[in-house]
């Protein structure tokens, strides 16, 4: 099993009394809500968070992009990936990912990708995504178009990374007369690719293909649709003719380790539901605009709109396995069973969520990385020993 | 009144119409919505007039055809479908969406069209006053901002939607979002050749549309001059559904006005 440490990086500074009336954090939360020193300060003590990921000995540290909203201060991952690429040496950095649908201009991504990849020595994974619906509405990209925007600018960052000579690109919402990406990236023939998502078919088929292989995060959702999903994606490779590697499958969910599990509920409980319940939450219109969906997932979606809109607390998560909440014990155990069904080779940690402030997360970090992390390891490489 | 369903193939698209009444030739084109809740003034209306209404490509039961992305398209599928039916002399009567539609047909081509009739119409925006944003109202808030009358607003909320009407309106919802998402609900461009309107045209506005405010009323027929302009008071986005009589009275007088 490999390790990521995942950050959000929430505006946790935001006074949630002051803005209770809004019904959401994302596309009209007034920015006089935010304040410069508070940002400051959040943005040094989450980066120093994801370094020393390093020291506590993660294989990777990952940021993500998201736009006018207090749920993140990465609206360009770009600047924080570049950030951390100076101050770490060996792990894996991961942009998870770049929206790349909402760029007009594509290309300008396959070229800072490359140079993230260049200055880190081949440390970058890119990871591509279509943005969240809330970043139609900010954005002004047309949701209808998504889907094609997001294959189309795929298409043309790959082969603006691995094709040597100039090329024309003529599609149907890019074109250009003179494609020639320099640096060409340092990892050849580009970076590995991840793509996170909530469990679209659409998104699961073409990250499956063979042409393809990348591999699959399914992203903070109750375990029972991780089971779902990943069991899709490997269903879809067996369609394709082959066999999913581990590899290919991948999860990521918060996670509180503390010193008994009822420290841990107690201490992580406001945190995690300011994060379920007032950073995460919007309505669906916002969510899901006409056309980011297919018709058929929007079906479905009107179905069980309550479901995604309903607030759950610490305890509800719990119990659904979308938070793993407890005793170094606990955590562990739950995750050995876990990776025991699911084979997943990357989980993605989100140890800082919400409002969890600075000590706890410091805690709780250092629990997870020295009292869970070498524990799983071993997990995975008995087993592997074992149906060797 | 009794309408025939047709169908007829433009570009290879399967174009779904509804069909009615004798006289002259009125053409609906209708809002997002679809053409549902223009029925009753349909009928009323093919007692005088041959109404043809067609459920533009990507909405109602016409195809979604590939070449569908943007308002241009659907300009140039209509010239084609009047061509088709060989209509001449038409009333184009278009509302909300519908109405940018007509806009956009004519400013190509009016030979075949003898009155213009817009209500409510997208099509120009106003940088100083901002449109409703109909992507982030709610199921709720879209019936409360598109309606006036608070007891109709209650009587459309308390109505049961069937999954296959959800269907529908996801449709045509989807579509809505393709033509008029960005630029929001109208060509930057037609104000420059909005001039090209020269045959006798009606404007109609609610004075309470929260989706087009009636300023933008106001700038239509500062931009085509010789519009009548009517106001309909006490009326939301849809002067169909909520003063039928009154839209009605207006466009016959307007057109026998004009005869």
């Amino acid at each position: 099993m490999k390790f990521t440490l995942f950050h959000l990086m929430p505006y946790s500074a935001v006074d949630l009394d002051a803005i209770k009336d809004y019904e959401t954090v994302w596309v009209g939360l007034p920015n006089k809500h935010y304040d410069r020193e508070a940002g400051h300060q959040l943005y040094q003590r989450y980066l120093n968070e994801l370094i020393q990921g390093e020291a506590l000995g993660f294989d990777g540290i990952a940021v993500n992009e998201h736009h006018s909203t207090a749920y993140g201060m990465m609206p360009s991952p770009i600047v924080t990936a570049s950030y951390l690429a100076a101050r770490t040496e060996k792990v894996k950095i991961a942009i998870l990912g770049s929206a790349i649908p909402l760029r007009n201009h594509p290309l300008t991504l396959a070229e800072e990708h490359a140079m993230i990849d260049t200055i880190s020595k081949g440390r970058l994974i890119s990871g591509f995504v279509r943005g969240i619906g809330a970043e139609y509405h900010t954005w002004g990209t047309n949701p209808a178009f998504s889907h094609e925007r997001f294959h189309e600018a795929h298409d043309l960052i790959i082969k603006a990374w691995t094709d040597t000579e100039p090329f024309r690109w003529i599609g149907k919402h890019y074109r250009h007369e003179y494609v020639n990406v320099w640096p060409r990236p340092y990892q050849q023939p580009h970076p590995k690719i991840w793509v996170p998502s909530q469990g679209s078919s659409e998104t699961i088929e073409w990250a499956a293909h063979p042409d393809r292989k990348y591999t699959y995060l399914q992203t903070f959702s109750p375990i029972k649709s991780v089971y779902k999903y990943l069991q899709q994606y490997r269903d879809t490779c067996e369609k394709y003719g082959y066999e999913a590697g581990n590899e290919q499958l991948g999860w990521a969910v918060p996670i509180y380790v503390a010193e008994t599990d009822e420290q841990a509920r107690r201490e992580a409980k406001e945190h995690f539901e300011n994060f379920r319940n007032r950073f995460l939450k919007m309505p669906i219109e916002m969510l899901l605009p006409p056309g980011y969906t297919s018709l058929a997932s929007m079906k479905n979606i009107t179905k069980s709109k309550a479901q995604i809109t309903g607030d759950i607390t610490l305890e509800q998560a719990c119990d659904l396995g979308m938070f793993f909440c407890g005793s170094a014990e606990t955590v562990r155990e739950q995750l050995s069973d876990a990776w025991q069904d699911l084979r997943f080779e990357h989980l993605l940690t989100m140890l800082q969520f919400g409002t969890l402030p600075a000590d706890l997360t410091q805690k709780s970090m250092q629990l997870f990385a020295t009292e869970v992390m070498p524990a799983l390891r071993k997990t995975v490489a008995e087993t592997k020993t074992a149906y060797a | 009144m009794a309408f025939k369903q047709h169908t007829i193939s433009i570009n290879g698209a399967n174009i779904s119409y509804q069909r009615g009444g004798a006289g002259p030739t009125l053409l609906y084109l209708h809002g997002a919505g679809g053409t549902g809740n223009a029925m009753p003034l349909m009928n009323a209306l093919a007692s005088q007039y041959d109404v043809v209404i067609p459920d533009h490509p990507g909405f109602g039961a016409s195809d979604d055809p590939d070449w569908l992305d943007t308002i241009h398209d659907t300009a140039y599928c209509y010239l084609d479908f009047l061509q088709q039916l060989d209509l001449t002399d038409i009333i184009v009567f278009g509302s909300s969406l519908g109405g940018w539609m007509a806009m956009e047909i004519a400013i190509r081509d009016q030979s075949r069209i003898k009155r213009l009739i817009l209500s409510n119409a997208a099509g120009l925006s106003l940088a100083d006053i901002a449109m409703g944003d109909v992507f982030l109202w709610g199921d709720e808030a879209k019936v409360r901002n598109m309606i006036f009358d608070k007891s109709l607003q209650d009587k459309v909320l308390s109505a049961v939607v069937t999954e296959e009407q959800q269907a529908l309106a996801n449709k045509n919802f989807f579509t809505t979002a393709k033509l008029s998402w960005e630029p929001r609900f109208c060509n930057p461009n037609l104000d420059k050749w909005i001039y090209r309107i020269t045959v006798p045209t009606l404007i109609v506005w609610g004075d309470h549309d929260k989706l087009f405010p009636e300023a933008y009323g106001q700038n239509l027929k500062e931009k085509i001059p010789h519009a009548k302009y009517v106001v309909i008071k006490d009326c939301g986005h849809l002067p169909h559904v909520e003063k039928r009589d009154e839209i009605e009275k207006e466009i016959c007088q307007f057109i026998h006005e004009v005869a």
